[in-house]
Order: C-alpha cells, then structure tokens, then sequence
C-alpha cells in the first residue's frame, strides 16, 4: 500500500480543511479571516482549557484521585456531580456563543461580521447544547443526586448502568466539542431537519457529527430514565409509598417514563438520517420515494415529550424549595402529583402543533391546537398550588427563593405566548419568527435553567458539606433574571414585526433598537454566569465558615436532610421506616430525629468499574470513525464497547461490604456530633452560625 | 419490600432463594422497561413502514418481492426456540439433581434454532437483493430493510449473549447472576417472537394478501 493510500484509510475524509483557519489561510479576505479569527479563538479557547485541566491534574498528581474517586465510581452521588458539571461546561460554551449571535445581529443591519454558515453552526450548536448537553445533564445530575435520597435508597437500581449512561453523554458532548477544532458542525439546526441534512444539500461532516452526537445522548439518556424508572418503583424506603414521595420524585418518574417512551422515536431518526447518509437510503429524501414529512412526525414525537422532560423535574425542584423555604408543607400535594402526571400523558397527544405550516389538513392542526391548550389546565394547577404555598408562610428569599419567583412570574408570561402559539391560525403568523424563539426560551430560561441554578444552590450543601455564598448568588440571580428579560422580551417585538428566526443579517432599520436591548441582555446573562463562577470560587474558598455537617441547613422536610453533609457513601446508615409525608418534618418537630437505631447491618455497595470510562471512550470513538469516515475508528470502538460489555458479566466481585462496626462508627460520631451543635433559627440560616442544626419552623413560632 | 406478593411473577428460580429471588426482582423488572422501549422502536419501524408502502418509486412491490414458504419455515424455527428456551428455564428450576447437562442442551437447542432462523433470514434478504429490492431502491425497500434485518440482528445479539452466558455457565456453574442473566435473555426471546408476529402479518401476510 502506498503512503498515501494508507493515509486516506487512516485518515477518512479529514485533512487541513477541517481546521477553523485554513480557510483564511488558503482564501484570505476581510469576511474569511474575521470569521477564521472567531472559530480559531473558540477552538484555541478549548485546547487551552484543556491543556490546562490536563496540566492542573498532573501538576498535583490528581489523575489517580480522579480516575479512582470519579470516573470509575458507581456512586449515584458523584455520577450526580460529573453530570452537573458537565453541563456547567457545556453551558459557557453555548452561552459564549448566543452572545456572539446577539452581537452579530446587534450590527447585522445589511450585513454584520458573520459569514451565514459560521451563524448557522452557532445557532445550531447553541440549540444542540444547551438541549442535549446542559439541560439533560444538569436534570439527569440533579435527579441522581437527589431521588435515591429523597426516596431512602443507598444508591440506584443499576448502578454500572448510570455510570454508562453519563459516559455516554459525555462522549455525545466531547463529540460536539471536537467539531470546533475539526470543523464544520452542522448549518441544519437542532432539529436537523432533511433534506437540507441530506448528503444532496449538506455533503460535509456537520450533519454527521449532529446526527452521532444526539443519538449517543439520546442512548444514555434512554438508560437513564430506565434506571430511574425502576430505582423508583423498587428501592424505595420501607413506608415511603407512592403519594408519600416527595413531590420531585413525583416529577422524576413522570420524566423516567417520558424517557423511555420519548427518546426511542429520536434515536430513529437520527439512525435512519445516518442510513440515508451512509447508505444512500430513501427515508427522507425529496426523491426515491422519501417522506421529509415522517422525519418531522418522529423528530417531534420525541420532540415534544421532550419539552415536558426538561420542565417536569424543574416543576419537582421549585416544589421542594417553595415549601421548604416557606417553611409550609406543599399545598395541593395530591394536585401537584396528578398534575405531573396528566402533563406527561398529554405531552404526547401534541407533536403536530411543531409543524403547523407543513401542510396538514386544518381540521387535524385544530385538534392538535386543542390538545396543546389542554395541557395549559394542568399547569395553572400547579402555578396556583405553588402560590397558596407561599401564601401566609414565613417566606426567606435566599437564592433558590429569588429563582422561584422569578420563574413564577415569568413562565407564567411564556405559558401565555404558548397558549397565543397553540392557536393555528395566530402561528401562520408568527411561525418562524423570533417570537417562537422568544417564547421557548421563556419556557427554558426561567423554567429549566432557573429550576436547575435553585437545585444547585439549594442541594449543594448536602453534596459538599458547605453553603454557597450568598452575595454573589444573589446577584447571579437576579441578573439572570433581568437580563433574560432584556435578552427575549424585544424578540417577541421583533418576532411580531415579522424578523424570520435563524437569519445572519436584516435589512429593517425598525429592527434595531430591539436587537441592540437583546445584546445587552446577553451581556447581563454573560455577567450572572460569572457571577456563578464567582460564587463558587468564593464559596470553595470560604468552605470552612460555610460548613453544615449536621446536614440541615434549610430546615428541610424531606429524608435527604436527615443524614449528614457532605452523605456519607452508603446514604443511610439504616435504612429509614416512612410513616408520612414530610417525614423529617415530623420527625424534629415530635423530637424523633436524630436518634440512634436500634442496630446497625453492613452494607453492600458496588465496587468501582471501569466499564463506564470505557464504553464513553468506544462511543466517542465509534462516532468520531463514523463522521470522518475512519473505518478502522469506528469499528474498533464498536468492538471494545461490545467487548467490554462482554467482560463485564465475567465479572462476579461487584460488591463491597462496608462492616456493620464501621457504619456504626461513623454514624454515632455524627449523632454525638449534631447533638452538641447548636440549634439555629432561620434567620440565621446564611450566618454561620448555621451548622446544620435546624430548629423545626413550627416550634421557632412558639 | 421483600413480600411474596412484590416477587416478580415470571421468576423461575431454584427453590429457597429468597435471597436471588429479591435480587432478581429489579433485575428482571428493568428488563420489562427496557424491552418497553424496544417495543416503541419496532412499533415505529411497522408505522413507518406501512407509510411507505406506496413510495415505490416504480421500483418492485409486497408481491414482486416475498415469498411465504421461507417466511413460513422461519417463523416455525423460531417459535420452536422460544420453546425451547421454556424448556431450559423448566429444568433451571426442576430438575431434581440441579444438573447442569439438560439446561446446556436445552440452550444449545435453542441456540442452533436461533442461528438458524438468522442463516435463512439472510438467504431472504440476498435473496431479495437479487430481485432488484435493494434498499437504495425505494423509500417502501427502506423501510423494509430498517425493520426485518433489525429483528434478526436483534436475534444475533440475543444468541451472542446466549453463547456469553454459556461461557459463564462454563466458567461458574448456574450461580444467580447466570440464573439471572437466564431470566432477561428469556424476556427478550419471547420478546423477538412476538415482534415477529408482529412482522410477518402486517409485512408478509399483508403485503401478500
């Protein structure tokens, strides 16, 4: 074989194209070098970033720490965190990028700086992101996190499963940050529509490294909702029944079977777009007999499920912070759990209202019209139940308090631009038009992002053993809150002076003043992100007046406050008996908490593996192979996930006994510990006084 | 939680192992959940198919294209292993000398039966490819070629875990996890047949009827 047939095997169709500046190199112009100098910027952003993590992790000898305490645990808790941040890192990546969106149409008045497909990957990857890699993982962390606690479990119901699950995110995400140094990614946007992502319109890489990246998220996400699914139904706390849940766990099953029955019709998609691709088949195509129009039905049938997947477990975290910072129990528990659920049944009944304009006949658009304003009902229910908990509490505005009613203002505000959309004839209108764009982030922003922002504020305590620092999560709130106002607000304006969505330049003066106060909202966001990085700078640095080991810090109702902070490995040392709702509520306010048990059990736990790491890695290389046509990639990563899988069920020592004298330990310390800690009112909860300690809110009044 | 009434009801384990009995209970009910969303796969690869029936493209059709005998010879191979398998769960839990020899030959029965089944589907499918129904010709041949090859590669990487889980049989004798693992792979085999009702009427039958 010659050398350079060899490099064609080896290499696929990658050669000096593919890096963001040989264009400008090979073809220097004005337009060319400016766009070079941005993409270049952004991929040189990421090498640095990560020769600096790499640098970091051996400069202090971190890598074995990393591999033995992270990547390889099977603790729901530290899977929980890896989740989370990674979707923090994809957050400043798809943030850095709306803002350069918004810079470019604050100046895109009969031109601006962006070449039309360099905004096409930016819009499209901003979509891609913020859906596929901050918002599924930072819901799927906080579920981890959160539901094996709060339903008094020790860990999920397949815990090699979950650490596959985020491995294979994870590759999904790494996939789409390889595109910025090995260019193009896709022009298509997030739904990826064909044909224009038919190879006829769309020949290079960007469609195939979109289609291998959301069918590896969807996969893990597929697991998730599985593993959540069962962890629910079968390893819940003896007493804790369904309606003694609280009401996050309510909304995680919803979202677990959402997940299971949603993520499949995706996962089809993106296949049969990949067969159309690779294979030349006929699925989607205009010629041959394709159907654009099933790609639309089956995009939506996940997509709309979809919706409710990411706002579901932030309905369950705002429900858990209003009660408890009210210091009230939720009102309309019952109402709120039959709410979800009818949410996530109707959210399936509703696709259609995604395409509205494609064709179908108008009285088949009135029914899905109808369907839509349905879910409306439920909805309304839980805005009001959320209210009448507030009502008449003793309410404290600490960071997750400032999210939620920020949420509850505003979503109410986008429910009502949904409620405008549903209606057929109005979305002829407004199809198309930034005014769609302004009312999905007015679900997302103050609905998902927010919801997810209180959940870490309002859990971070219990993963670190600290509390974030107040003053700059309070300014990072409210930031994020104005400048989300700033940032959608005008383009619901210029949605309704008729500026399509996805377009680089305009050439409407009248547009103006809109997209100028759109920028400086984006900045105001860019500012709460920093100040995000700020908090957590401060807090880490802080850590030892912010201490909460008694585990308490909110005066919280549900079992997960009743162990200690940071949780120990296997959560409870004894698993709790349930006997109501809000069962540590109940427990201090009759003096039952913090007791000693009767006795203690070992516990088994999973041990360590390093299947998770591998299968990410297979994955990430089968369809990194896949997009550059690197055979040899592709089919060795697909061997080694299958080996790996292989080998795993050779293995028969996945349990670690964890003796019943070292849990006793460990737990009496802690008891001793919280009995000598002083109990603090809730006015000294962001002092430091507060240790964790909680004094019951109904006894405080006494 | 550990009630008699909580058991999962197809659990078919050796007798007095209240222990694997718990353990299996999730196990096996994850499996359900997962074989739910597989469910979801192939009833939108049947929907789709049957919306492309008529994107032919002047390419061949239903009845240029199958045949039933084979399809007929297939389908009783297949339904002979899920017996089979049956067979091997009964003497699992059974036989009264908890030997091994009766479950491996059952397995392997139903082992050969299930490479069988996949040998003579991919006959079909030259077979078809032959007849100008390559998949490139039509939206209708797509669809076809996403939804049966699918099933039989579902049956390949049935009988690749079957022979894994015989490996380990080898290795460590029926301990739980084997018995376990025995009770997934029998969800999904039954599994796969009812799928393949599922095809060869809606596919076969009604494309030739």
């Amino acid at each position: 074989m010659t050398l350079s047939g060899f490099l064609d095997a080896a290499l696929g169709r990658l050669d000096w194209n593919a890096l963001p500046f040989w264009e400008m190199v090979a073809h220097p112009s004005a337009s060319s070098i400016i766009n070079g100098l941005i993409a270049s910027g952004a991929a040189g952003v990421m090498v640095l970033g990560a020769l600096v993590t790499v640098w970091a992790l051996t400069r202090y000898s971190l890598w074995g720490a990393l591999w033995r305490d992270w990547l390889t645990s099977l603790d729901h808790k530290k899977i929980g965190i890896m989740y989370i941040a990674l979707a923090f890192v994809m957050l400043a990546r798809a943030l850095a990028e709306a803002s350069v969106m918004r810079t470019q149409q604050a100046v895109g008045l009969g031109g601006g700086f962006l070449s039309p497909e360099h905004f096409g990957q930016l819009f499209s990857t901003h979509g891609t992101i913020m859906i596929f890699f901050m918002a599924m993982p930072f819901l799927t962390g906080v579920i981890n996190f959160v539901m094996p606690l709060q339903i008094g479990a020790r860990d999920v119901a397949f815990p090699l499963l979950n650490s596959v699950s985020l491995a294979l995110t994870a590759a999904g995400a790494a996939l789409v940050m390889a595109s910025l140094l090995l260019t193009p990614f896709s022009i298509g946007g997030w739904s990826g529509y064909p044909p224009f992502t038919e190879t006829g319109y769309s020949p290079d890489v960007g469609p195939d490294y979109w289609i291998w990246a959301v069918t590896l998220s969807s996969l893990g996400t597929t697991l998730a909702g599985m593993n959540f699914a069962v962890t629910i139904y079968k390893k819940r706390a003896p007493g804790m029944t369904m309606f003694r849940m609280p009401l996050f766990c309510w909304t995680a099953l919803c979202v677990s079977i959402l997940m299971i029955f949603a993520m499949p019709p995706l996962t089809l998609a993106t296949s049969m777009l990949a067969l159309d691709r690779y294979l030349d088949f006929h699925f989607f195509t205009n010629t041959g007999g394709g159907d654009p129009m099933l790609y639309a039905n089956m995009f939506w049938l996940f997509g709309h499920p979809e919706v409710y997947i990411l706002i579901l477990p932030a309905f369950g975290v705002y429900s858990e912070v209003i009660s408890t910072l009210s210091g009230k129990k939720l009102y309309g528990y019952t109402s709120l759990a039959l709410a979800t659920i009818c949410i996530a049944v109707l959210s399936f009944t509703v696709w259609v209202h995604h395409f509205f304009t494609m064709g179908q006949s108008a009285s088949l658009n009135a029914v899905f019209g109808i369907a839509t304003m349905l879910i409306g009902i439920p909805t309304g229910v839980k805005v009001y139940d959320w209210m009448l908990t507030l009502y008449r509490g003793r309410v404290r505005l600490g960071v997750p308090m400032i999210y939620a009613a920020g949420f509850l203002m505003l979503f109410v505000i986008g429910g009502a631009t949904g409620i405008v959309l549903a209606n057929p004839s109005l979305d002829y209108v407004t199809h198309n038009t930034l005014f769609l764009v302004a009312h999905f982030h007015n679900m997302l922003i103050p609905g998902l992002l927010f919801g997810m922002l209180a959940a870490y504020a309002f859990w971070f305590p219990k993963a670190f053993g600290f509390r974030l620092e107040e003053k700059w999560g309070r300014r990072a709130a409210v930031s994020w809150i104005a400048g989300f106002i700033l940032a959608f607000f005008p383009l619901y304006g210029l949605g309704l002076l008729g500026m399509p969505r996805r377009t680089v330049a305009f050439f409407e003066p009248a547009y103006l003043p809109f997209t100028l106060v759109a920028l400086a909202g984006a900045g105001l966001v860019l500012f709460a992100f920093g100040c995000l990085v700020a908090q957590l700078v401060v807090s880490i640095r802080e850590r030892e007046r912010r201490r909460v080991p008694a585990g308490d810090p909110w005066d919280g109702r549900s079992l997960e406050w009743s162990i200690p902070a940071p949780a120990p490995e296997w959560n409870f040392a004894v698993l709790p008996k349930v006997e109501t709702r809000d069962p540590f509520t109940e427990a201090k306010e009759q003096g039952r908490a913090y007791r000693s048990p009767e006795d203690y059990e070992d516990i088994g736990m999973p041990r360590n593996s390093a299947v998770g790491p591998i299968v990410g890695v297979a994955g990430f290389a089968c369809a990194f192979g896949l997009v550059w046509y690197m055979w040899w990639l592709a089919s060795l990563g697909a061997l080694l996930g299958l080996g790996a899988m292989l080998a795993r069920g050779f293995v028969r020592d996945t349990v670690r006994v964890i003796p019943a004298a070292e849990v006793r330990k460990a737990h009496e310390g802690w008891l001793a510990m919280v009995h000598a800690t002083p109990r603090i009112p809730r006015h000294e909860e962001n002092t430091p006084a507060n240790l964790g300690h909680a004094i019951p809110a109904s006894q405080e009044e006494q | 939680m550990n009630t008699e009434t909580g058991r999962h009801p197809g659990l078919n384990l050796g007798s007095g192992h209240a222990e694997a009995h718990g353990e299996a209970e999730a196990l096996v009910f994850g499996f359900w959940v997962f074989m739910m969303s597989d469910l979801v796969t192939f009833g939108l690869l049947l929907a789709t198919y049957v919306t492309m029936l008529d994107n032919l493209a002047g390419g061949p059709g239903p009845k240029d294209l199958f045949e039933l005998k084979p399809v007929f010879i297939e389908t009783l191979v297949l339904l002979t292993s899920s017996l089979t398998y049956g067979m091997a769960i009964l003497s699992l839990k059974h036989d009264p000398g908890r030997r091994v020899q009766p479950v491996l030959a059952w397995l392997g029965l139903t082992l050969v039966l299930g490479l069988a089944f996949v040998a003579m589907e991919a006959k079909d499918l030259h077979a078809l490819l032959a007849k100008g129904g390559a998949p490139q010709r039509s939206g209708f041949l797509s669809a076809f070629w996403a939804l049966v090859p699918l099933h039989a590669l579902h049956v390949t990487a049935a009988a690749l875990w079957l022979m894994a889980i015989v490996a380990q049989v080898w290795r460590f004798g029926l301990d739980t996890p084997v018995k376990t693992a025995l009770l997934r792979l029998g969800v999904l085999w039954h599994f796969l047949d009812v799928v393949w009702i599922a095809i060869i009427s809606v596919v076969f039958l009604g494309g030739l009827a």
